[in-house]
């Protein structure tokens, strides 16, 4: 009798506290989430596409809704990715872009015939140069997005590893593994 | 890099002083007097420094056949050549200028032809290439034409700091801080005392033992000279109580040329006391905010080595073209102290004291504390290298990390107050965020954590590379900023251009319902 | 070892994990031994299974975790542990006593946290506890101390029988603790002097060990010494043990001077049960104590505080081994409010200001 009665006091219970979160939820919906806005507003906004998503929004979008992960976006590198993943509270696996070198567009000057192509395309005007003229990569700016790379007609885009200097070197994380840990 | 200095030495054996100063019999742990509760953590390794402690600076450095002088071996911005490749130089001269506020210019260690300027292995830990001139000597080693001898004391302080910049003194203990930067600093805040950093605290090294031992006059004579430079009064040179040759002689020395000026105190041996908030705390009970520079709380301090050079560069008009550099090490046959040319490979110095490659297991520029491990030692000598030191595998003892037991030993150590396993902790696990909470940013690199450690866990490598991650970081931060404002203002202009597109087919439009003016028009 | 890239320092000091195991191990020796000594082959074979197994577990563990064996198990810490679990168990109690303890402290109390350095809670503390409230019987039969050479002792034939073949032992061979007969003839009315007089204490009997108990526990003149030698050896620090010493011997004396028939006085304290043990040996643990010298004195206090609250007013006679383990809890909470100050900073990581007139 005893044991009637906590299944059905449990019962009744778990159908009320239900029935408030259905409610809950259909009232209190939220018709656009407003963290895409906020992710969106995080990314870099040069819609270059190496996250094989059409830009910025849809990558946005597609991190929300969990279906990409917040190491998506090569220009914005591992402090993108720990900043997004802090953002959507979500483990963050950083393997995938570790052995990731950065990169810098490069002009073979002897084959740039100035067609003005690429600086037209250049999504942060890292492309300088006038038409007919050779044309240079400003590397502070250039997000190695690699779009100006299919548009040169003649190759002579490449993407090069950013060369490492003393400025740039930094210490590796310690290589030793712990016994036993 | 940090602003400090850390340098070495140490005697081992104690003798007797009394037999020194006959007459002046006197105690030494009465000497000692300081602010001993200002003192936090830091470690005793062994000292090593019998090798070199007693042996003169051998000057009789054989020139290489040539030299590699890199454009950057100072804190700030590197070095401009003012030479073309062919140019014949003679000893002393001008060969790059510093450019901006913080750098330093090079001159010629000796007389020769510019051979290249080229990208050489530097000395640092990758060894990657950075510009360098070559220089090879002539084997003549003519000066330049050197100024008459002049009176420091009738230059006016602002004119100290501009020979001493021009002379390129940097900080001689290891952190290569143009001299003249500080010294300005320290003129316009109106320090009120100048503390010269005898310590040298680091294991193996004893050039500014030798220094202090064998030049005493010109330490002061230059401690003299910076004094009024600075417009200050006081000078307390701090050396470690295991120095007490050095301490003797820089006493008389003190004595006899200073007028009460610089007062030689000892200070307790230990790493690392070299540290230089740790001597200012011990010297003047002060200690220096986070935020903040030694000259906020009135001091400025300098290596003992750099007083050395600031007196040659004022008196002589000679410029910082050679140091003295420890070359030891359980690998080197015939350890000593050598004043050689910026410049030497360091492989030759290596060779000149008998060192045998193959006993070698690491090549260790710097003290072992702090210094800096090179992949080999065809690397030059710079401004800033203390010593070279080629350890044996025995010396390294070196094995792998194992689990940290939370025995606090780090905690202890730290001289600065951390908790060093709890920033490793996090650091391994990735939250580098979580690690500056715990003071990542104030660690000083000093070793001392690691080297307590009994599980051996790099912990001081660990807090580089979180450093240099974050920093990493912050730069990518920031270049996504840029980015995003390029981008922004790509589109804009985009916009526009098709609204002016726009309005000029508009224009065109308005204008084809007038042919006539159209007409005219072309 | 790669030698490319490695930073300083390429000097360390001589001390090694290894080295301050086996020290500790030395230190709990000459109390192991006595305990040995006046409990006769009984204590013998459980602590030897007590050890053997917990070095078996811990071999085990390392192996299903696919660590490296060798090097792990060469630590020392697996003995350690094993020994002072050894030291907690009634000198008497059946084998497999030792074995669940060992399992419960390598596996449950270190391996399941993630190995050396991990565990939340002290293993052999751990282990004591979960056997006492498990096994109330087994772990509560005291032998009284008797002289190996005298005939009373247990031949070697009895004393297999008693570790591994469930013989009771004979009546009067077994007594209570000093700590349990005070709580026992306190509950039926009798005052201290009454008890103490019947129950045959004696300060130097109580300081030599001279008296029933856990294996490890009744001689507080050897860990004494032994926790000194560490503290010489620098292997420990001073904090936690004298705070928690102190603490105990405050309190002790505080409470003996409001009531002398009521509340026995710091040397009956000192002097009995597991306090030095504790103090110098258990509470000390690194892994499980805070790192920065003032949170030792805190936790070093929490646990004297709790082992006189809990003796003296608790239902159980003695309280180091849940004390610790409260501390312990604790120690986390004390390691994130009570850090060292920063150079140059206030305690709250704020820089020190500036003096005036500088900016």
């Amino acid at each position: 009798m005893y044991i009637l009665f906590a299944a059905i006091s449990l019962a009744a219970l778990g159908m009320g506290l239900g029935f408030l979160l259905g409610a809950a939820s259909r009232y209190f919906k939220v018709e656009e989430n407003p963290l895409i806005d906020e992710i969106e507003a995080m990314m870099p906004g040069s819609q270059c596409g190496q996250c094989a998503f059409p830009g910025c929004r849809p990558a946005a979008e597609a991190l929300v809704a969990g279906e990409a992960p917040p190491t998506l976006c090569p220009p914005g590198g591992k402090a993108l990715a720990e900043r997004l993943a802090n953002k959507l509270s979500i483990e963050l696996d950083l393997s995938g872009m570790g052995d990731m070198v950065p990169q810098v567009a490069w002009i073979d000057e002897s084959l740039c015939i100035g067609c003005a192509r690429c600086i037209k395309l250049c999504p942060t005007d890292a492309l300088v140069g006038a038409p007919k003229m050779i044309h240079a990569v400003v590397a502070d700016a250039c997000i190695a997005c690699a779009k100006c790379v299919e548009v040169c007609p003649t190759e002579c885009l490449k993407m090069h590893p950013v060369k490492v200097n003393l400025r740039l070197w930094r210490w590796p994380k310690p290589e030793t593994a712990m016994a036993g840990a | 890099m940090a602003l400090f200095d850390i340098h070495a030495l140490w005697d081992g054996k104690l003798f007797d002083v009394q037999s020194l100063l006959p007459g002046k019999p006197f105690e030494f742990k009465g000497l000692i007097k300081g602010n001993q509760s200002k003192i936090r953590g830091g470690v005793h390794p062994e000292p090593r420094k019998e090798a070199t402690a007693d042996r003169p600076i051998d000057t009789g450095f054989p020139l290489p056949p040539m030299l590699y002088l890199a454009l950057w071996q100072h804190v700030g911005k590197p070095a401009d050549p003012v030479v073309k490749v062919g140019d014949k130089v003679l000893k002393g001269q001008l060969l790059a200028v510093s450019q901006g506020l913080v750098s330093a210019p090079i001159h010629a260690p000796t007389s020769g032809i510019v051979a290249d300027i080229m990208d050489y292995p530097s000395a640092h830990p990758s060894a990657l290439p950075t510009p360098t001139l070559l220089l090879e000597p002539d084997g003549e080693d003519r000066w330049m034409e050197l100024p008459e001898k002049i009176d420091p004391f009738s230059l006016s302080p602002e004119e100290i700091s501009l020979r001493v910049g021009a002379a390129g003194v940097v900080g001689l203990g290891g952190a290569a801080f143009p001299s003249a930067v500080k010294l300005n600093l320290g003129r316009r805040t109106k320090i009120q005392t100048l503390l010269i950093n005898g310590g040298e605290c680091e294991p193996y090294l004893t050039c500014d033992d030798r220094l202090m031992r064998e030049r005493a006059r010109v330490i002061v004579d230059g401690i003299l000279i910076m004094l009024h430079g600075l417009g200050a009064q006081k000078a307390i040179v701090g050396i470690e109580d295991n120095k007490l040759e050095a301490y003797t002689t820089m006493r008389m020395a003190a004595d006899e040329l200073s007028e009460g000026k610089v007062e030689i105190a000892l200070v307790p041996s230990f790493y690392p006391m070299g540290w230089d908030k740790q001597l200012i705390g011990y010297l003047t009970g002060k200690e220096v905010p986070a935020d903040g520079r030694a000259t906020d709380v009135g001091v400025l301090m300098h290596n003992v080595g750099t007083a050395y050079a600031v007196q040659q560069a004022i008196r002589h008009g000679k410029p910082l073209i050679s140091r003295i550099v420890t070359v030891s090490g359980g690998a080197v046959g015939s350890a000593r102290n050598i004043e050689a040319p910026i410049g030497t490979p360091l492989a030759s110095l290596l060779a000149h004291c008998d060192y045998r490659p193959e006993d070698t297991a690491r090549y260790v520029m710097g003290g072992p504390m702090m210094g800096e491990s090179l992949p080999h030692p065809n690397v030059p000598l710079v401004k800033g290298t203390c010593g070279i030191l080629a350890l044996t595998q025995e010396e390294v003892s070196a094995s792998n990390a194992k689990s940290c037991i939370r025995c606090s030993r780090c905690v202890t150590a730290c001289p600065v107050g951390l908790q060093p396993l709890e920033m490793v902790a996090r650091i391994r696990a990735g939250q580098l965020e979580q690690s500056l909470k715990f003071g990542l940013k104030d660690c000083i690199s000093c070793g001392s954590c690691s080297y307590v450690c009994p599980s051996e866990i790099p912990l001081v490598h660990y807090f580089k590379y979180a450093n240099g991650e974050l920093l990493t970081r912050d730069q990518a931060n920031h270049k996504a900023e840029q980015t995003k404002k390029l981008a922004e203002e790509k589109l804009a202009r985009l916009e526009r251009q098709k609204q002016e597109a726009a309005a000029a087919a508009a224009a065109r439009k308005a204008a084809a319902k007038k042919p006539k003016i159209t007409e005219q028009a072309a | 070892m790669s030698t490319s890239m490695l930073s300083a320092p390429f000097t360390r000091s001589e001390l090694q994990i290894q080295s301050i195991m086996l020290t500790v191990v030395l230190a709990l020796a000459p109390g192991t031994a006595w305990g040995v000594f006046i409990f006769g082959w009984p204590a013998l074979f459980i602590f030897i299974v007590t050890v053997a197994s917990a070095i078996a577990f811990e071999a085990a563990c390392l192996m299903l975790a696919g660590k490296r064996v060798d090097a792990t198990l060469l630590d020392g810490s697996a003995l350690l542990s094993g020994w002072l679990i050894a030291l907690t168990l009634p000198p008497w109690a059946p084998w497999w006593i030792g074995v669940v303890g060992a399992f419960i402290g390598i596996v449950v109390g270190k391996q399941v946290f993630g190995g050396l350095g991990q565990n939340l809670f002290n293993p052999a503390m751990l282990a004591r506890v979960a056997l006492l409230v498990s096994f109330p019987v087994e772990m509560t039969v005291w032998a009284n101390p008797i002289s190996p050479f005298s005939s009373a002792a247990p031949g070697l034939l009895d004393s297999i029988a008693i570790t591994f073949g469930g013989l009771t032992p004979a009546d009067g061979s077994t007594g209570a603790t000093m700590l349990g007969w005070v709580k026992t003839e306190f509950s039926q009315g009798r005052l201290l002097d009454q008890s103490l007089a019947t129950g045959d204490y004696g300060f130097y009997k109580s300081l030599l060990g001279w008296t029933g108990g856990s294996l490890g526990e009744t001689s507080a003149l050897f860990y004494l010494v032994g926790g000194v030698w560490l503290l010489k050896k620098q292997i420990i620090t001073w904090q936690i043990p004298f705070s928690m010493l102190a603490t105990v011997a405050l309190l002790a004396s505080v409470f003996t001077l409001l009531d002398g028939e009521r509340y026995p006085g710091p040397l009956f304290h000192l002097t009995s049960g597991a306090l030095m043990l504790g103090a110098f040996f258990i509470a000390t643990d690194y892994v499980t104590s805070p790192n920065s010298p003032v949170g030792q004195m805190i936790f070093g206090a929490g646990c004297g505080l709790l082992v006189y609250v809990i003796r003296t007013w608790g239902s159980y006679p003695e309280g180091v081994a849940f004390a610790v383990l409260l501390m312990n809890s604790l120690t986390p909470v004390i390691d994130h409010y009570v850090r060292p100050r920063i150079y140059g900073r206030n305690r709250k990581g704020k820089p020190l200001e500036l003096p005036e007139g500088r900016e």
